[in-house]
């Protein structure tokens, strides 16, 4: 089976991309297609994941949606290719449904594991609250894969790199400019998030939040009343109206943990709650808690974490 | 100008997620529908905010069946002029797309928007796909969104940051967080949208590309271990050796 990964470069190719080749690897032989300023370098590590060849096509730099999905349409029919894979990023939610709708082909978004052996594939409904079988009714098929789904796994092998003219056409969508992520790491592909609710008390409180974010090397998120306040920006808000994550180890302090919280948080795999009231309901989604203020909890936390880290 | 916004109903989000008949179904049985948040806050009250400066009309449109007449008689009291009800029921967000693509093409608006995604669906297609089929840009999750002439200029999130993004009108946003306020419909709109015009539109035949074959929830947490506050060197040692994640 030929499977097409679309590779979104803008930050270069990293955790995403082998993850996205990595599933795509599993279900046939890879070719990827890339656009925008990448070296041959980076994309020569996509072979370690699996990817037999790399289509790149690198005049095309900030292009639209129309442009992606006439570059990935094409590469599509040039490699015969009946399964198309992305991260579900912000980019896939630009182009997929396009691409969908150009190649009448299903389009399975925010899928969390490979096809079972009926073909159905699960994905993330109800905001985290609950998991959902999709059957593709067309013959060719769309994944957008949710981050941290599936680990990444070096097969060791090598990837040839052809350059390759998407015939994309023009722009309409101009890119003005482009504002990085403040942290290193963007929210919804981070390993570790630490997260903080209305318990902080205030916006000049975040100092501590960070200072574990930094000790751990995670990225930092917020509950919705804080977002909704302005304490923090919109895009750090989980949960049910804000976004649904799935890191491997969700740290929350001062959230009590209302339902809509949750539906974005439970996907994580550990999730540590701290909060002065035992009777939080988070609690009863953690797995570990420590009852306690978060005042004092997380600089020892985050004391304990750079002791561990120094001796490891 | 003619703005035409999608919208969808959702469960209220305290709604507890249940399915019925051996799990094929959403059990609706105790369930509140609401008009979906991001459709609500976002695009139908950034929509009105252009109609109040530059003029202009609100359409909104929604595929589904009579019952969800309660949700967009919503959505008008909060200010839409008038309502278009696709009567099907919506089977997968191809489906929806193509419904109110075909409505778009055959009235012609300068603007459609949509919500980012659905709480229940959490997909993001709809809005891409109206935009494939009519032909036009689309930009998606988009947190600002001004009018200038015929421009449309937008911030939209992008891979953890901001992008600045201008558009000639006409094109299609799904709306994100950021974009609007939510507005409470107050007695009055709720009185008026009870004789806003609602025209219920037969369905066109689309393929079927995508179906839900079955739902399951998430296995419930085994108790939580608790941590003495004093003692974080333990928990950073759980998570280490216990939970493997750091």
């Amino acid at each position: 089976m030929s499977v097409l990964v679309y590779i979104n470069s803008a930050h270069g190719i990293g955790k995403n991309a082998f993850e996205t080749v990595t599933y795509g690897k599993k279900l046939g032989d890879v070719t990827v297609v890339t656009n925008g300023n990448v070296d041959d370098a980076s994309l020569a590590k996509l072979g370690e994941y699996g990817a037999s060849k790399v289509l790149v096509d690198k005049a095309l730099v900030d292009a639209d949606d129309q442009q992606l999905t006439r570059l990935i349409a094409n590469a599509a029919d040039q490699v015969g290719a009946n399964t198309i894979v992305f991260s579900h990023d912000h980019v896939a939610k630009n182009i997929a449904p396009r691409l969908s709708v150009r190649l009448k082909a299903g389009l399975v978004s925010g899928a969390i594991a490979l096809p079972d052996a009926d073909g159905t594939i699960k994905v993330n409904v109800f905001s985290g609250k609950a998991f959902g079988s999709v059957k593709v009714n067309s013959a060719r098929k769309i994944i957008s894969l949710l981050p941290n789904s599936i680990q990444p796994e070096s097969v060791g092998g090598s990837a040839v790199i052809e350059a390759f003219s998407g015939n994309a056409g023009d722009a309409k969508v101009k890119v003005l400019s482009t504002k990085q992520p403040e942290g290193d790491i963007p929210l919804p592909e981070a390993e570790l998030v630490v997260s903080a609710g209305r318990g902080l008390k205030g916006p000049e409180n975040w100092g501590m939040v960070e200072d574990l974010a930094k000790a751990l090397g995670a990225a930092t998120a917020c509950s919705r009343p804080v977002s909704d306040i302005g304490w923090r920006p919109h895009h750090e808000h989980v949960g049910q109206t804000g976004i649904a994550i799935r890191p491997n180890l969700y740290i929350a302090a001062g959230i009590s943990g209302a339902i809509q919280h949750l539906a974005g948080v439970n996907g994580s795999k550990v999730i540590v709650v701290i909060n002065t009231d035992p009777e939080a309901p988070f609690f009863k989604a953690a797995d570990y808690g420590v009852v306690g203020d978060a005042f004092e909890v997380l600089p020892k936390l985050t004391e304990a974490i750079k002791k561990f880290k120094a001796s490891n | 100008m003619k703005i035409l916004v999608g919208i969808s109903k959702s469960p209220d989000t305290t709604s507890k997620i249940a399915f019925t008949d051996g799990n094929s179904k959403f059990d609706e049985n105790g369930v509140q529908y609401i008009v979906n948040p991001y459709d609500e806050w976002y695009a139908l009250v950034r929509a009105l905010e252009l109609k109040e400066t530059i003029g202009g009309t609100v359409t909104i449109i929604t595929v589904g069946a009579a019952a969800d007449e309660a949700v967009i008689r919503k959505a008008l009291a909060i200010g839409a002029d008038e309502a278009v009800r696709v009567d099907a029921d919506p089977k997968d967000a191809y489906y929806t797309a193509a419904q109110i693509a075909d409505y778009a093409k055959s009235n012609g608006f300068d603007l459609i928007l949509t919500g980012k995604e659905t709480i229940q669906y959490n997909g993001s297609q709809v809005g891409g796909m109206i935009a494939e089929a009519l032909d036009l840009p689309f930009v998606s999750l988009a947190t600002k969104l001004d009018v200038d002439g015929t421009t449309l200029k937008l911030e939209k999130e992008y891979l953890g940051g901001i992008q600045s993004v201008e558009v000639a009108l006409p094109a299609v946003v799904s709306c994100a967080k950021g974009m609007a306020e939510q507005r409470i419909p107050n007695m009055r709109g709720i009185m008026a949208a009870r004789t806003k015009p609602l025209t219920v539109i037969p369905a066109v035949q689309v393929e079927d590309l995508t179906s839900f074959t079955g739902y399951t929830t998430p296995p419930a947490k085994s108790s939580v271990k608790l941590i003495d506050p004093n003692n974080m060197d333990e928990l950073v040692a759980l998570l280490h050796n216990e939970a493997k994640v750091i």
